[in-house]
């Protein structure tokens, strides 16, 4: 395992930039989440450091080496494609086994067979290994794609949304495993993923991207406690932070240049209000079985937030919220005022 | 479940339907084969029956046309014919009854080697430039790549023929009348665009991620262009060389043009077969029903590669 260095780099496709000046460092045995929406350039920093798409300007080090113009190949890495690139001309044992037979590496076939069931013991597709890699469902695809990644033991694994079409059982099943994995391994990872589950459950640090810019880089706690700015804020929890213009709920030394605060679900205070107190009328109450989510209309301005199931609220009645420790924000959505 | 079902499907065809479909198909290839089997039982009869008004359906057969086709025959007296030892083999008796006897071996099957020769040689070449050729414009980015791919498609707006005296011209100067190797390269030439425009279709459609994902899992290019596009472009090259090899296998135009002697291809040979006061009908039809087996067998054995929808569902989408 290594650490993998990213300096500089820029990779443009025709007007598109798809990754921006982008400089990140993951340190040996760290499990890296990129997060960001479609087009962010999550899944082309991947393919950079695979090798599969040369960078325009800057430079890639992978365990202090300068890889930049080597082949994918040279530079000894896995990838986990989302979607899954199975040979379809192979089996399920012949897909899991072509990584350790590629000619540079000899590895005798009685190895081969010895990791190729281990592996394929692990992900719960032992009984799949003679089936044509066609004949295989959407999971049990994703699993053979993951396990052609853990034959080997490459510098980094690179795995772009890697469980987002397994089913909820599955993906939280492999995505300890996968966590367990890294920790026994000490293996250096970068993920890419939508999921706000996985980037807080399995990251050492997450990096927030947008337009090919890294906008935060920081633990899973920093990125949602303490984010830099209104985009990185909305990337994380459900329901989102909401932003309100400042003035609407009372709050204790805001600093002048805050223009608009963001208040999370858990730092909100909902207390039933008569008519004069009262500070927000409830819109909605949506009964998503283990939460319950709240629409309120602070004057004209609409807000989510969570509330206990049991709570005696419906559509119409009046109550007072109070923000605590809110996030301020400047007009250009960057962070204002004290950081904790 | 659909058997019993009354209701109607947009997608499934009804069984009447079906039975209707495949009636018309077997109907239609009922009727292409007329002229096949006219050819193939004409092999089998008598000079004189493959000539007769009307046309016979019944007749004797025999196995003269073959004997015709594979031999050369000379004239003798009855006398010299009665004073050889007996004849050994079914062709002997067979020449003996028509006052001849066996001289020699035809020209066939030398000529037929020349056509096996001449069109797999041409076919492999084509096939294998194609393949590259294909890959690289579907993988690269080559410049002016649209108009060079319609260059490529440009040497097939006329027909091959037009050509025909710049090449004899050119031909003649550089020694390759009459020469394999100048069939082979001729045959290649035509072809080649064919097979880039084929292929190219075929490759584009395999996703580039099997090969970076090869390329990832320790294999330079050459080695996941050999380990993973080709097999999956199987399909695609067995239909191409399928296509290449009925064009060199019936080319005639340039054979005659081009080949005389030692490099004559079965197409132009087969017309020349003369026998005793005419066309020797039954030998024609005999060495073009066993002209036509080559291309029977090569289809059949590239018969399940031809079928789609190997690649189909590995990727999603």
């Amino acid at each position: 395992m290594a650490e993998v260095a990213l300096n500089a780099i820029s990779r443009r496709f025709g007007d598109v930039t798809a990754v921006d000046d982008l400089t990140l460092t993951i340190a040996d045995g760290e499990f890296v989440v990129l997060l960001g929406p479609t087009g962010a350039g999550k899944t082309t920093t991947l393919r950079l450091i695979a090798g599969i798409e040369a960078a325009d300007k800057g430079t890639v080090f992978i365990g202090g080496r300068d890889v930049s113009r080597a082949s994918p190949a040279e530079r000894d890495v896995t990838f986990v494609f989302q979607q899954y690139s199975l040979y379809p001309h192979l089996s399920v044992y012949d897909n899991l086994a072509f990584p350790l037979r590629s000619p540079a590496r000899r590895i005798p076939e009685a190895e081969i067979k010895e990791r190729v069931t281990a592996v394929a013991e692990m992900l719960r597709i032992g009984s799949k290994l003679q089936n044509r890699a066609t004949r295989l469902s959407g999971g049990e695809m994703q699993r053979v794609a993951i396990g052609r990644a853990l034959v080997r033991t490459p510098q980094v694994y690179l795995m772009d949304e890697p469980l987002s079409s397994l089913d909820a059982k599955l993906r939280s099943d492999l995505r300890l495993e996968l966590k367990r994995i890294q920790q026994d391994l000490g293996a250096t990872i970068l993920y890419v993923t939508h999921d706000q589950i996985e980037a807080m459950t399995m990251a050492s640090r997450i990096g927030v991207m947008s337009n090919g810019r890294l906008i935060q880089f920081g633990t899973p706690r920093q990125i949602y406690e303490d984010p830099d700015d209104t985009y990185v804020a909305t990337r994380l929890g459900v329901p989102r932070i909401n932003l309100l213009p400042m003035g609407l709920l009372p709050v204790q030394s805001a600093p002048n240049q805050a223009t608009q605060m963001g208040v999370r679900t858990e730092h909100l205070e909902i207390a039933p209000a008569s008519n004069g107190d009262a500070n927000a009328t409830v819109a909605r109450v949506e009964h998503l079985g283990d939460q319950t989510h709240l629409h309120l209309l602070l004057g004209e301005t609409p807000m989510t937030t969570l509330v206990d199931p049991h709570a005696p609220l419906a559509k119409g009645d009046k109550v007072r919220i109070t923000a605590k420790r809110p996030l301020f924000f400047g007009a250009d959505g960057k962070r204002v005022g004290v950081r904790q | 479940m659909s058997g019993k079902s009354s209701a109607h499907s947009v997608v499934e065809p009804t069984p009447v339907t079906k039975r209707i479909a495949g009636a018309v198909v077997i109907i239609y290839a009922l009727i292409s084969m007329i002229p096949l089997f006219w050819i193939f039982i004409t092999g089998f009869k008598s000079p004189p029956d493959s000539i007769s008004y009307p046309p016979k359906i019944v007749f004797e057969p025999t196995l003269e046309g073959y004997c015709n086709l594979f031999t050369t025959r000379t004239r003798q007296t009855p006398d010299y014919i009665q004073s050889l030892p007996p004849a050994t083999e079914t062709c002997d008796e067979i020449t003996r009854s028509r006052n001849m006897v066996i001289a020699g071996a035809s020209n066939y099957l030398p000529r037929f080697i020349n056509s096996v020769v001449i069109a797999f040689g041409s076919t492999f070449l084509a096939v294998a430039l194609g393949t590259l050729t294909a890959y690289g414009f579907s993988r690269f980015r080559v410049p002016l790549a649209d108009d060079l791919l319609f260059f490529i498609l440009s040497t097939r707006m006329m027909p091959p023929i037009a050509v025909a005296i710049p090449i004899y011209l050119m031909y003649r100067e550089l020694g390759l009348s009459d020469t394999a190797l100048g069939m082979i390269l001729l045959y290649t030439a035509i072809n080649v665009s064919l097979a880039v425009w084929l292929l190219k279709g075929f490759i584009d459609e395999i996703p580039r991620e099997y090969e970076e994902a090869a390329m990832i899992d320790g294999y330079t290019r050459l080695q996941a262009f050999v380990k993973v596009v080709l097999p999956q472009a199987a399909t695609g090259i067995a239909a191409t060389a399928i296509f290449c090899l009925i064009f060199a296998w019936n080319e005639y135009a340039f054979a005659v043009l081009l080949t005389s002697g030692s490099a004559q291809t079965a197409p132009p040979f087969i017309p020349t077969i003369i026998g005793e006061g005419g066309m020797d009908w039954p030998a024609v039809a005999a060495g073009t029903t066993i002209f036509l087996i080559p291309i029977l067998v090569f289809t059949v054995l590239l018969r399940k590669h031809l079928l789609r929808g190997i690649t189909f569902g590995a990727v999603r989408k």
